[in-house]
């Protein structure tokens, strides 16, 4: 494993960040009265959309996983819109899972859902971007000694990190202390964004720290 | 040694339940008493302080009415009569509020608001302790000094019509009564006719003092349909008649005797959101106070607004209304308006009354007293009064003796104020060092086998670390279910991750050891959480012991295998959904709710034969035939006896309108229980006999499980066996396809045990609130109150959820023959698991005993917590019984 791969995930990682903070500041020039918590349900869908974005760019930039063997455009089509389906179907997986975890299945349908969507937007999204719509990578990923790339490696970290944000933002919603974010699912919300950057900031600097560690088996 | 553990764990266990008791006692606290208790009718009445010149007058001044009539509403809450609803439902109250000869109060209840404490506030003018709502159902006589016994002993004739419980606190003080029983709360109409039909035979007569009526009807309604039913209104109405009717036939009387009488309208507690009480919510605690009198006038525009006061003040107000000495204990001071029309010299002397008795009981329990800012202002007051009353026997009639008669009268209303004050936070002192012995008791516990146990329990104490901390926030009890749901969500998606990944991958089958480092990112599972480290920590042990996998599993069992989590985790989100309990979140309209009301009859019919049917399919499976048999005879009767009571249709016979208490049916039902446990137990003694038959041993003990299952059929509310339901579809789920083909270790799956069990305790409708309790379980089958068997009842009704699952484990874990120690294993950590977080809790408790939400919130939770224990213990007891027998055949 080289340096520059680590320095080159810092970087497009440190760039995931700056579009999670553009995501807060752009949308006030355009739009009035614009705040996270106010206007929850359009910073939700700017910052899915930014993200998203970013995650796009770099993939076609950095392409970090080379091995496209048929570069057809029949296939290039096709591989994009499965990865569309993908992303829809992993949205209503989470809404589903969020209903069973007590959301409410009738009420606050749409931010129920958004929220899905940005969960979606931190997990799913790279995935797809890494891995392509190939189930049997993810499950190989996503278990015990799977991961072959320090970029497989920073993605685990990312996305088990989006989890555990997102579960510890359940945390707060039965307090009583009457504040505007305990409102649901702005708490789960934040708590995913904030679990995403801090696996975003987390995962080069593990990486660093243990690449005399790790060793994978196709480097 | 390890043969012992869970022996030991169950010995602990039973140690645990003395620390609790014995913190309990230390925790709620001994009231604040008199200590004069025997000698206090010898004791002539304080006389009036005097410099100087002494004073003539030293007895009792004169009671101010002569016929005073407490009419009490259960349940009115201060906006039923000040509010819109007041307005438009009881006109002649609001007039009388408005612009009639009255005064008005919202008094506040301190909680428990239940009933019987309630009346021992109004009457004694004491706090009950909190420990009064656990003897709320069998109310003994009232030995404390209270307006009534001094009332009686002064020679008034009483006379009470309304709750029996009234009769039972002073039961040889009424000349003439008649109890009702608040035992059908679905009957709102004849409680209240009962009380009613005498009144115009008394008003007629004049033949007593004092007359009490206590109404249940509204409180009734809060409990069948709340406060925002149209119910409700008509009550209102109803009662404000009834003011009418005695206040016209009290104003009449008056015309003929010329002496003042008093009309007392009050209620008890208030209503919450849901209808029902028991905690300190601001609709629970506000009631109404107001006291008519034609000795009240007011000029026209005289607007008075209902001023705050306390529930306790009445007693005092009473007593010297009716010219009786105020009850030794009474921390109220009195209601002045009412006395304001008096002379001066007269109203001074009942403030110094008052003033002398509070500062006498403040000297009783107070050592430092003379501190106390109260006693400063009433020695103040008191020396003040003596100059007035030089003054005024000097027949100085000066500008100056008016002027000092008020400064006197406001110091002594400020040292009131002071004293009620600081004696009611005497309440909130506690016996510091019972606590503290308790405290070690409890402690003692998990400090022993820490030492001697594996990590393995140590990750299982990792897992439940989360819910304990939780337990030192006050929103994180009294939504205790939340976190509850929350963790047994989470442990579905760890096992349908486990699943997905024994399915798929099939990498169960290498042991897997990883360097420390890795440790972090390896667990994948959705939502990463301590109980899914659990698993992977456990892993190398059931690695060692066999290939565990899925593989053993046949082609659809494999797809049942993995949908499994996913029904497991539909049927947590369907009995979420049936009842909301809590407190945030308790107004949200709920399944139960749905099919209880009454347009739902046919519904909750069907669901309720429906469940019985399918708690039959489930639970027969393993049963001899005997059992099946009387299980089946059983649930049928359950039908019959929730048929019988009103709860739901017969098919057969759609007009039958008398409700009776189902006593045949119930006790027919209670038979078939014993039975099947007696059938349980010999199977039980047979396996101990014949020492080969291994099967006998599991058929007995899922017998006593399916007794149990029926005794809780039979308890539930109907909307509530749909719980039952889950509950055991869930179990099958789990042991078919999970427990078994994962091969989970006994450690693992006891935990899982008592974390569904917790949350079934929450799906019940349970929460952290002693309002939530259903004691009309307590009754099932019983003619009256029984103390033993309706304590047992109502205990097990409430703890259905816990008690079954732990018997569900026994059941399951001495079937799996596999490991012989895995019960004593299974024992020791329920043992552990159970009493860690009352251990923890109780440090909490103490730490926080001054949280402003001790009373409302933690207390109660910490009465749970005791009963939850207890029931620990009892069920580790048979845990040793079951693993006694074990290694001895």
């Amino acid at each position: 494993m080289k340096d520059t791969d680590i320095k080159r995930l810092l970087y497009t990682h440190l760039l995931c960040i700056f579009s999670i903070i553009l995501s807060i500041f752009i949308p006030s020039f355009f739009l009035e009265n614009f705040s996270i918590l106010e206007t929850h349900l359009t910073w939700l869908c700017v910052c899915s959309v930014f993200v998203t974005a970013v995650n796009l760019v770099l993939y076609l930039v950095v392409k970090p996983n080379a091995s496209s063997k048929r570069s057809s455009l029949s296939y290039k089509v096709t591989r994009f819109l499965k990865c569309c389906i993908y992303f829809l179907m992993s949205c209503f997986f989470f809404h589903v899972i969020f209903v069973l975890y007590g959301a409410p299945l009738i009420e606050l349908v749409l931010e129920t859902f958004l929220f899905a969507v940005i969960l979606s937007t931190f997990t799913t999204v790279p995935c797809l971007c890494l891995l392509g719509p190939n189930i049997k990578a993810w499950l190989r990923v996503f278990s015990r000694n799977g991961v072959t790339s320090i970029w497989e490696n920073s993605l685990q970290i990312t996305t088990i990190s989006s989890f555990i944000g997102t579960w510890l933002g359940a945390f707060p919603i039965p307090l009583d202390w009457e504040r505007p974010w305990q409102v649901w699912p702005i708490s789960c919300t934040l708590g995913a964004t904030f679990g995403y950057v801090a696996g975003l900031v987390i995962s080069p600097l593990w990486i660093y720290w243990n690449r005399k560690q790790l060793t994978y088996k196709n480097n | 040694m390890r043969l012992g553990s869970g022996t030991f764990a169950a010995c602990c266990v039973v140690i645990e339940v003395l620390g609790v008791a014995l913190f309990l006692r230390g925790f709620f606290p001994a009231p604040v008493r008199s200590s004069s208790r025997t000698e206090h009718q010898a004791e002539p009445p304080a006389p009036e302080p005097s410099t100087g010149a002494s004073s003539n007058w030293t007895k009792l001044p004169p009671p101010l009415f002569s016929k005073v009539v407490i009419m009490l509403i259960d349940a009115l809450r201060d906006d039923f009569v000040f509010g819109s609803k007041g307005v438009k439902f009881m006109p002649y109250t609001t007039y009388l509020v408005e612009k009639g000869a009255s005064h008005s109060f919202v008094a506040e209840a301190k909680p428990p608001t239940v009933t019987m404490p309630r009346i021992k506030a109004l009457m004694t003018g004491s706090l009950p302790g909190f420990i009064d709502v656990v003897r709320n159902l069998n109310s003994p006589a009232l030995l404390e000094d209270n307006v009534i016994t001094q009332a009686k002993a002064a020679g008034k004739r009483m006379i009470f019509y309304g709750d029996e419980t009234w009769v039972k606190l002073f039961p040889q003080h009424f000349v003439e009564y008649d109890g009702t029983t608040s035992f059908f709360v679905s009957d709102y109409t004849e409680v209240d006719d009962n009380v009613t039909r005498h009144l115009d035979k008394v008003l007629k007569r004049g033949d007593w003092d004092v007359l009490i009526l206590h109404y249940l009807g509204l409180d009734h309604i809060g409990h069948i349909s709340g406060p925002s039913s149209p119910l409700i209104g008509h009550k209102l109405s109803e009662m404000d008649n009834i003011l009418m009717k005695i206040h016209t036939s009290l104003l009449s009387e008056e015309r003929e005797n010329l002496s003042p009488n008093l009309l007392v309208l009050c209620g008890d507690h208030g209503m919450s959101e849901t209808g029902s009480h028991g905690a300190s919510s601001m609709e629970e605690v506000n009631t109404p106070l107001i006291l008519i009198s034609s000795a009240f006038e007011r000029k026209p525009g005289d607007i008075r607004h209902p001023k705050h006061v306390q529930q306790t003040d009445l007693a005092a107000t009473l007593a010297i209304g009716l010219g009786l000495p105020i009850p030794e204990n009474s921390v109220g001071s009195l209601l002045f308006p009412s006395i304001e029309g008096r002379p001066v010299r007269e109203q001074l002397r009942f403030l110094h009354l008052n003033a002398v008795q509070l500062s006498k009981l403040l000297q009783e329990n107070v050592p430092s007293y003379k501190k106390e800012p109260g006693f400063e202002q009433f020695k103040m007051a008191e020396r003040l009064h003596g100059n007035w009353i030089r003054l005024y026997l000097e027949e100085n009639t000066s500008e100056v003796l008016f002027n000092l008669g008020t400064k006197v009268r406001r110091q002594y209303l400020d040292a009131l104020r002071t004293l009620s004050l600081s004696l009611s936070r005497q309440v909130a002192q506690y016996d510091i060092y019972s606590m503290l012995v308790g405290t070690v008791m409890v402690l003692e516990n998990p400090a022993h086998p820490n030492s001697r146990w594996s990590e393995l329990d140590v990750v299982i104490l990792l897992g439940t670390m989360g819910h304990v901390l939780s337990l030192g926030a006050s929103s994180f009890i009294e939504e205790e279910h939340q976190t509850w749901y929350f963790l047994v969500n989470t442990l579905c998606l760890a096992l349908c991750h486990e699943i997905y990944r024994n399915c798929f991958l099939g990498d169960d089958c290498e042991p897997w050891r990883c360097s420390h480092g890795e440790r972090g990112f390896v667990n994948t599972a959705p939502a990463l959480q301590d109980g899914s480290i659990g698993h992977d920590e456990l892993e190398p042990h059931r690695a060692s012991k066999s290939p565990a996998s899925l593989n053993t599993l046949r082609g659809w069992e494999k797809w049942m295998a993995m949908a499994s989590p996913w029904v497991i985790l539909t049927c947590c989100r369907l009995l979420r959904s049936l009842n909301q309990t809590g407190v945030q979140w308790a107004h949200r309209p709920d399944l139960g709710h749905w099919l209880t009301s009454s347009d739902h009859k046919a519904e909750l019919s069907v669901l309720a034969a429906l469940s019985l049917i399918m708690i039959f399919a489930l639970v027969q499976r393993r049963c001899s035939l005997t059992s099946k048999v009387a299980m089946a005879l059983g649930l049928l009767g359950v039908y019959c006896y929730r048929a019988a009571i009103g709860n739901v249709l017969f098919p057969w016979q759609r007009d039958s309108k008398d409700i009776s208490k189902g006593l045949i049916e119930a006790r027919f039902v209670h038979v078939f229980v014993l039975g099947i446990l007696f059938t349980g137990t010999k199977d039980l003694l047979k396996s101990q006999v014949i020492a080969a038959d291994f099967t006998i041993k599991t058929v007995g003990l899922w017998e006593i499980y399916s007794g149990l299952v029926l005794l809780a059929a039979l308890l539930f509310r109907p909307h509530n066996l749909p719980v039952l339901v889950f509950s055991l579809l869930i179990q099958t789920i789990m042991t078919k396809f999970i427990w078994k083909p994962l091969r989970h270790d006994a450690a693992e799956i006891t935990v899982m045990h008592y974390w569904f069990g917790q949350a079934f305790f929450y799906f019940q409708g349970n929460s952290n609130n002693i309002a939530t309790v259903d004691i009309s379980a307590g009754f099932v089958g019983l003619d009256t109150y029984v103390e033993v068997p309706a304590v047992f009842l109502t205990a097990f009704a409430t703890f259905a959820g816990p008690v079954l699952w732990a018997s569900h484990l026994v059941s399951f874990l001495s079937s799996e023959t596999s490991s012989g120690s895995a019960l004593s294993h299974a024992c020791f950590c329920y043992a552990l698991i159970c009493s860690f977080p009352v251990s923890a809790y109780i440090i909490l408790v103490t730490s926080l005993r001054y949280h402003l939400f001790i009373w409302s919130v933690f207390s109660p939770k910490l009465l749970y917590e005791g009963m939850h224990i207890l029931i620990t213990a009892a069920i580790c007891v048979f845990f040793t019984a079951m693993d006694q027998a074990n290694t001895k055949s």
